[in-house]
């Protein structure tokens, strides 16, 4: 199976997903490769930052993990256990561990119910607490995330701003104290005065109730101000796994280079790096280009990039690219399949 | 238009747009004053609400008619826009004046092909024959680097991917040569790559043509490096304006300071916390009356909130800002010491943020 590879995945995750392939029916004989054996792991208590361009296969792979709906093909397991393996209730019975927020808070709350209502339903369809209890956690967790509970609660969500409406889908989220949150873009909608109030908000949430968090952005300063991990994707693959402190310094694949390079600085003085960053267009995921799918837009592209598909392998400390001619750590061995071995540091 | 005309482009004065709402009337754009010169782009900035969108098509004359109230003036090379008929308009509109938005969908149609959306416009300003304007829209899609052009010309709106799409709205914008161009928001909805493209593109173009343009965004990086001027609008007034440098490196308005420091920057390390801006911006029906950003402002005193703060001018000509207690001067040190010192302000935001950061 043509993969990415695994050298990346650690021993003693959480959350470990692997070969992941998710592919979609587009009209007789044509599939839509969403996400293409993409390999990931997240550690109890880290940030996994996922970035990547719209269409990339970001929040298909949330959902995937998600199993809502389930990948093709490829396995995703909490703690040991492979959901996709589950089926009917052994699979429901783990929904509570995992929860996903969304991008436009608005819409994704019931426009019709009671905020109180809306994040106390949780509660109610998994039978937790009688009517007190219920509401003095839905009261807890709202306050929390800084609504003022008696304020909010009978009101319905379009009497909130974008940023309130989030801070209660944070709420709902964390009402079956979940051990992992995947947040799909939690603040691409907003405003920069309200996305910091949001982002100090998912940071203290995250060490108040221990959780392990997924977050996905296409802004890459946004997604290296949360997290401890950051994957890079491109058309359904994952390019570059790394700290995001050496990542974003020292990038090894060329498409996050350009992606890095493409960001606008607040600093008129600042130099403007190779402008444009990257040329061309996005392939369609219908028809990948094969080797590398990075290859139609990466400058420094060679024959072997068509007929090889990179895998990932270690260029520095936690730091794994899937290129040929990576920026650092030298040119890949011949036959990738062979595993390469780095020396652990 | 009179080639001849001296000065500048663009002169706003005192503009205010209010809408007539149910629930009172909306304060959109109150009392703006602007001026632009050929060859000049000015950057306008705020948050959401803050009247942008409502200030662009107040100077192009693309209101909504019904429960619009006007004042002040918008002069578009000495001609007063208000006083122009819905046919002089027209007119106008192309080979003077051209808006690019945020959505491409919202100015193309999707049912009609590219080629005739761009033939259309050519061939009503500027008398071309069809196979002239055909050639003439070849060009654009070239000039805005749309691959493969001659086979665009025949696709529809939804054939293109959303980078395509607003390189096309751009080519109709700009298919009649207008004088000034105002994009508003033209990249929010792409993403990083393509709206590094996309801005390149723009200043190209505006250079080129040596335009005048309006640069509308809610990215202080979107403007820093591709405008000659900013400003900064709150709660539907201009609150501070300046030189593009001047602006970064002596801003005097505390909410510029705030929405800068609020962004996470790349060269920061990870897990650096954010100094976000508490609350929200001001109901437009009812603003507070003195200064507006007082009951988010880390440096408000009670003076904040009994007299607004008229525009004043700084030390660098073309800098003005709205406020009592200035960044970097003695008074507006002093004030943010002293909430400091008490750890919130007199309507109470909390300053400890600050301390720590
Ligand atoms: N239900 C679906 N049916 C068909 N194609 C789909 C479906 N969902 C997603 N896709 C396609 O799969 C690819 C990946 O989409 P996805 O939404 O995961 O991207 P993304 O990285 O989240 O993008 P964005 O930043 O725009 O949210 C895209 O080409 C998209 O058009
Ligand atoms: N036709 C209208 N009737 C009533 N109110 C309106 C109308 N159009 C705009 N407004 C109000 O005017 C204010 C300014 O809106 P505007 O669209 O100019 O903001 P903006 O700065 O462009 O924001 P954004 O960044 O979200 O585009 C808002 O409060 C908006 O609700
Ligand atoms: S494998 Fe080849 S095409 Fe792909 S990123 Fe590396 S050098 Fe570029
Ligand atoms: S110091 Fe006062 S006048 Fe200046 S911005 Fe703050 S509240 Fe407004
Ligand atoms: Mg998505
Ligand atoms: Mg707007």
């Amino acid at each position: 199976m043509a993969g990415s590879g695994k050298a990346h995945l650690r021993d003693g995750s959480l959350l470990r997903v692997e070969d992941l392939v998710v592919e979609f029916p587009a009209g007789p004989g044509r599939k839509v490769h969403a996400v293409s054996g993409i390999s990931l792991d997240v550690v109890e208590g880290e940030t996994l930052g996922l970035v990547g361009e719209s269409g990339c296969g970001k929040s298909t792979t949330g959902k995937a993990i998600m199993q809502m709906p389930r990948p093709t093909s490829g396995t995703v397991a909490f703690e040991g256990e492979a959901l996709t393996s589950l089926k009917g209730e052994a699979l429901r019975q783990t929904r509570p561990t995992m929860q996903m927020i969304f991008q436009d808070p608005i819409s994704s709350l019931n426009p019709r119910r009671k905020v109180g209502d809306i994040i106390g339903e949780p509660l109610r369809v998994w039978g937790r607490g009688d009517a007190d209890e219920r509401e003095k956690k839905v009261r807890e967790v709202l306050e929390a995330v800084g609504i003022d509970p008696d304020a909010a609660m009978p009101r319905r969500p379009h009497q909130f701003s974008g940023g309130q409406c989030q801070r209660i889908s944070i709420a709902r989220a964390l009402m079956l104290d979940p051990r992992v949150i995947i947040c799909d873009e939690p603040v691409s909608a907003l405003d920069v005065s309200v996305q910091a109030q949001i982002l100090n908000l998912l940071e203290d949430m995250k060490a108040r109730y221990g959780l392990t968090l997924i977050f996905i952005a296409h802004d890459l300063a946004v997604v290296k101000n949360v997290s401890d991990r950051v994957a890079v994707m491109y058309l359904g693959k994952v390019c570059e796994v790394g700290p995001p402190d050496t990542l974003y310094e020292e990038p090894a694949h060329h498409y996050t280079a350009a992606l890095l390079s493409a960001i606008p600085v607040p600093d008129p003085e600042a130099e403007r790096l190779d402008a444009g960053g990257i040329g061309g267009e996005l392939p369609s995921p219908l028809d990948p280009p094969s080797g590398c799918r990075f290859r139609t837009r990466c400058p420094e592209a060679q024959e072997r990039c068509a007929a090889e598909e990179p895998l990932m392998r270690e260029v520095g400390v936690n730091h794994f690219v899937a290129c040929h001619f990576p920026r650092i750590g030298g040119t890949a061995p011949p036959d990738a399949s062979v595993p390469v071995t780095v020396s652990q540091h | 238009m009179d080639d001849a005309h001296e000065g500048p482009v663009l002169e706003v004065t005192d503009l205010e747009t209010n809408f007539k709402t149910p629930a009172g009337l909306v304060r959109a754009v109150d009392g703006v004053s602007l001026s632009l010169e050929r060859g000049k782009t000015i950057g306008i900035v705020g948050e959401s609400g803050s009247g942008k969108s409502v200030l662009s098509r107040s100077i192009m004359g693309l209101l909504p008619s019904g429960n619009v109230v006007r004042k002040g003036s918008v002069r578009y090379q000495g001609q007063e826009i208000g006083e122009l008929t819905p046919n002089q308009l027209r007119d106008f509109w192309g080979p003077e004046m051209a808006m690019i938005f945020q959505d491409p969908m919202t100015s193309l149609n999707p049912v009609m092909k590219i080629g005739n959306q761009i033939t259309e416009s050519i061939r009503y300003h500027l008398d071309q024959s069809k196979s002239e304007s055909r050639e003439t829209a070849l060009a654009l899609l070239q000039s805005v680097r749309i691959p493969e052009p001659t086979k665009r010309l025949n696709e529809y709106p939804h054939q293109l991917s959303g980078g395509m799409r607003q390189r096309v709205c751009i080519a109709v914008a700009l298919a009649c040569g207008p004088r000034l161009l105002i994009a508003d928001e033209p990249t929010t909805a792409l993403d990083v790559t393509v709206q590094s493209q996309i801005l390149d593109l723009l200043q190209g173009q505006q250079e080129a043509r040596f335009m005048a343009m309006i640069l509308v965004t809610h990215d202080l990086g979107v403007v820093a490096g591709r405008t000659d001027e900013i400003a900064v609008m709150y709660a539907g007034q201009i609150v501070e304006r300046a030189p593009t440098k001047v602006l970064f490196s002596k801003m005097k308005m505390p909410y510029t300071e705030a929405l800068l420091k609020s962004i996470p920057k790349i060269e920061n390390p990870s897990h650096t916390r954010l100094l976000a801006i508490s609350g929200r911006p001001p109901s437009l029906v009812s603003p507070p009356s003195g200064c507006r950003f007082e009951p988010r402002c880390l440096y408000a005193q009670d003076r904040c909130r009994e007299e607004m703060p008229p525009l004043m001018l700084a030390e660098t000509p073309g800098h003005e800002y709205r406020c009592w207690f200035p960044v970097g001067t003695p008074e507006g040190k002093a004030a943010l010491e002293k909430n400091l010192r008490e750890k919130e302000t007199p309507v109470g935001v909390d300053t400890s943020a600050l301390v720590n950061g």
